[in-house]
């Protein structure tokens, strides 16, 4: 169970702390200024919501390892986030289409975990949901605004979906963690979640003027177990934890 | 060049019970995404419980010039303040 | 400052007597400390200055994302990461609420986008300056933006409205970049060697780009006589310097780190320090485009214009299909 707890909470924090390292590269860099801003508040929000749910993942691991040190002392081959997280930006609409793929399923599993028998987990959730609620409605808004604006624009959205739409399905894949945390009633199962999600994805392309993609994750393995990841994932580590790991043990 | 995105006043509500305040403006392309920025913008300290926005073409001002006739008139009604009267202190609050 | 080298257009303080009606009842509330607002008359010359200075300031404030912005994603920890965003992220709001002022001044924020892109307006020199280690995040809050409070405090009450409303809010969340610098540099300094290191050899390199960030010497300068009569500055360089020197030196001493320079000396006669002049020469190269990363600046700034194009095309063509839409239906 406590196995099970950790692997869970360390795909949550993993997922949170990949996707803010990925949206914080923005900084500076954005379209506007008014998105450069609103970028660096999902970031935060998200890298806000990774400290929770390491710093509990580290106490319920019980090897007395803090949030830091799951973040910036482990490996590739050690972290739990899905492979859409990890993605690199591409363009603006890259960058906003994997956001509301993930939003949205975000929104729904923090609404889950609300529920949580574990109170802890659901003190969490009630206050990330709140967040992901707010970023659902804006990466929804700029997804659907991009999907409808210029021919141009309609385009690359499309090329981003057909990307990424197949990555956000491991979203929902299940294995024995999923299976043992849903039992318990301490994680929603994902599978349960799909439809809702399906709903809600299929209704902003539709006023995005996008088409969903035939797709299925075909990759054999998953980020949420470690088996698998792509290559991005390493370089991104390289760099965030290159000061941890050139001056092991220093106070920051 | 292309078009740019409109100009929009913000106004927020600092408090229950407070009336909004200009805050600044910023740009948007539509009135919910001007509010959704700013709410990224303007309130990331804390600062709102509820946000306006309006387009700035659409706010009418007065004019610099006018301000002798519409301004200085109401200066000479000091009967309109509760100071002019002398109300004596026996008389208790007022 | 971030409105280093902003000339002003005036041709020398004409006094009152020499003065139009009109100019002579604006500068009269200048002197009253009455602010100026943007549909009030004003000369030319004072329009025109305060938008290359507000101008300047507003590029310097989203060009000084980027060096800071260099090591978001290599923050040691997830603290020091959210501070830094959050901190990153203040000075795009910085830089968008200068851009409002000066846009109330007839000139839109793209007009000035494109004058900074094409190198007809200026950012402050200090940002051609590249951070390569840890610690130049704290040398950066801590001297950079030590330096510009100085400037901006004063700020709050120049004479142009929307620009002295702009700095009160920039002054008041800018108060815990300064700290959050220092405690970076508290951390480094009462580290490990290697971090000492990195601390003084941050301080080294940052100290007197930090005092150029006050620009030359104004004592004759005709234009800042003209600006100073017009309150859009309201110091001296040299006095801004002095102050921001007098202020650092103990900092400096407290983390047991070294100022670089070896004439520094405290003067009891004036109350200060004497200090050595920053090399002028680089100061005018680097504003000419040699720093070392003048080039990296412009060019990511430019990407980023270029490249969100289509984005913010793609949302107004939306907008206005939605506002047709919802006009033809009513």
């Amino acid at each position: 169970m406590a196995d099970a707890k950790f692997e869970a909470l360390l795909r949550l924090g993993d997922n949170a702390l990949i996707l803010g390292h990925r949206v914080s590269e923005w900084c500076g860099h954005a379209p506007v200024l008014e998105e450069d801003i609103a970028l660096a508040n999902t970031a935060l929000d998200l890298l806000g919501q990774t400290n929770l749910w390491l710093e509990y993942a580290g106490e319920v691991e019980g090897k007395g390892r803090s949030a830091d040190d799951l973040a910036f002392l482990r490996d590739a081959w050690d972290f739990r986030n899905v492979l859409l997280v990890e993605l690199p930006n591409g363009d603006f609409g890259q960058t906003i289409m994997r956001q509301y793929l993930f939003d949205q399923f975000n929104l729904l599993n923090l609404r889950a975990l609300t529920e949580s028998k574990d109170t802890r987990i659901a003190e969490i959730a009630e206050k990330a949901a709140k967040e992901a609620a707010y970023h659902v409605e804006r990466s929804r808004g700029t997804v659907v605004g991009l999907g409808d604006g210029t021919q141009e624009s309609h385009a690359r959205m499309q090329e981003a979906l057909n990307l990424l739409y197949p990555y956000a399905l491991e979203l929902f894949i299940t294995d024995e963690v999923d299976d043992e945390m849903a039992e318990a009633g301490v994680f929603p199962d994902p599978k349960s979640l799909e439809d809702a999600y399906l709903v809600a994805v299929a209704a902003t392309l539709q006023e995005a003027t996008l088409d969903l993609p035939e797709a299925h994750f075909g990759h054999r393995g998953s980020g949420k177990d470690g088996r698998m990841h792509t290559e991005h994932l390493g370089h991104i580590l390289t760099q965030m934890q290159w000061l941890q790991r050139a001056y092991p043990g220093q106070t920051w | 060049m292309s078009k740019e995105w409109p100009l929009w006043e913000i106004f927020i509500r600092g408090q229950h019970g407070l009336s909004h305040r200009h805050v600044g403006s910023l740009h948007a392309p539509d009135a919910e995404t001007a509010i959704m920025n700013a709410r990224d913008v303007y309130t990331r300290r804390n600062e709102g419980v509820s946000i306006w926005v309006v387009e700035a073409r659409h706010i009418t001002a007065t004019a610099p010039g006018d301000k002798g006739p519409i301004f200085e008139p109401s200066e000479s009604k000091i009967y309109r303040h509760p100071t002019f009267y002398d109300i004596p202190e026996d008389v208790g609050h007022m | 400052m971030y409105a280093q080298m902003v000339k002003s257009t005036g041709k020398g303080v004409k006094t009152l007597d020499e003065m139009e009606p009109e100019e002579r009842a604006f500068q009269e509330k200048v002197d009253a400390d009455i602010r100026i607002e943007p549909r009030d008359w004003m000369p030319e010359g004072y329009r025109k200055t305060l938008i290359r200075q507000i101008g300047q300031h507003a590029h310097s404030e989203i060009v000084g994302q980027l060096p800071e912005g260099n090591w978001i994603t290599r923050a040691p920890t997830l603290e020091r990461k959210m501070i830094l965003l959050a901190k990153v992220q203040d000075e795009a709001g910085h830089g968008l609420y200068l851009y409002c002022a000066a846009e109330t001044l007839g000139v839109s924020r793209d007009e000035m986008t494109e004058m900074l892109l094409s190198g007809k307006m200026k950012y402050s020199s200090i940002f051609n300056y590249p951070t390569l280690t840890w610690a130049d995040i704290g040398a950066v809050g801590w001297l950079v933006d030590g330096a510009a409070i100085m400037n901006q405090v004063p700020l709050q009450r120049t004479s142009y409205g929307p620009y002295s409303r702009a700095m009160v809010r920039i002054c008041k969340e800018e108060s815990f970049h300064q700290r959050q610098g220092y405690d970076i540099m508290m951390k480094m300094a009462q580290g490990s060697e290697a971090q000492k290191r990195m601390a003084q050899d941050a301080l080294n390199r940052f100290w007197y780009p930090s005092l150029m960030m006050f620009g030359p010497s104004d004592a004759n300068s005709v234009h800042s006589e003209q600006s100073m009569a017009w309150k859009i500055k309201i110091n001296s360089n040299d006095e801004l310097r002095q102050k921001f020197v007098d202020q650092t030196v103990p900092q400096a001493e407290y983390l047991g780190l070294t100022v670089p320079d070896d004439t520094l000396a405290w003067n009891e006669d004036k109350g200060g320090y004497d200090f050595a002049e920053p090399d002028w020469d680089e100061f005018f190269d680097v504003l000419k485009g040699a720093g070392p990363v003048n080039h990296d600046r412009l060019e990511a700034r430019r990407k980023a214009w270029d490249d969100g194009a289509w984005v913010r095309e793609g949302l107004l063509a939306h907008a206005e299909k939605k506002r047709s839409a919802k006009v033809a239906a009513e």
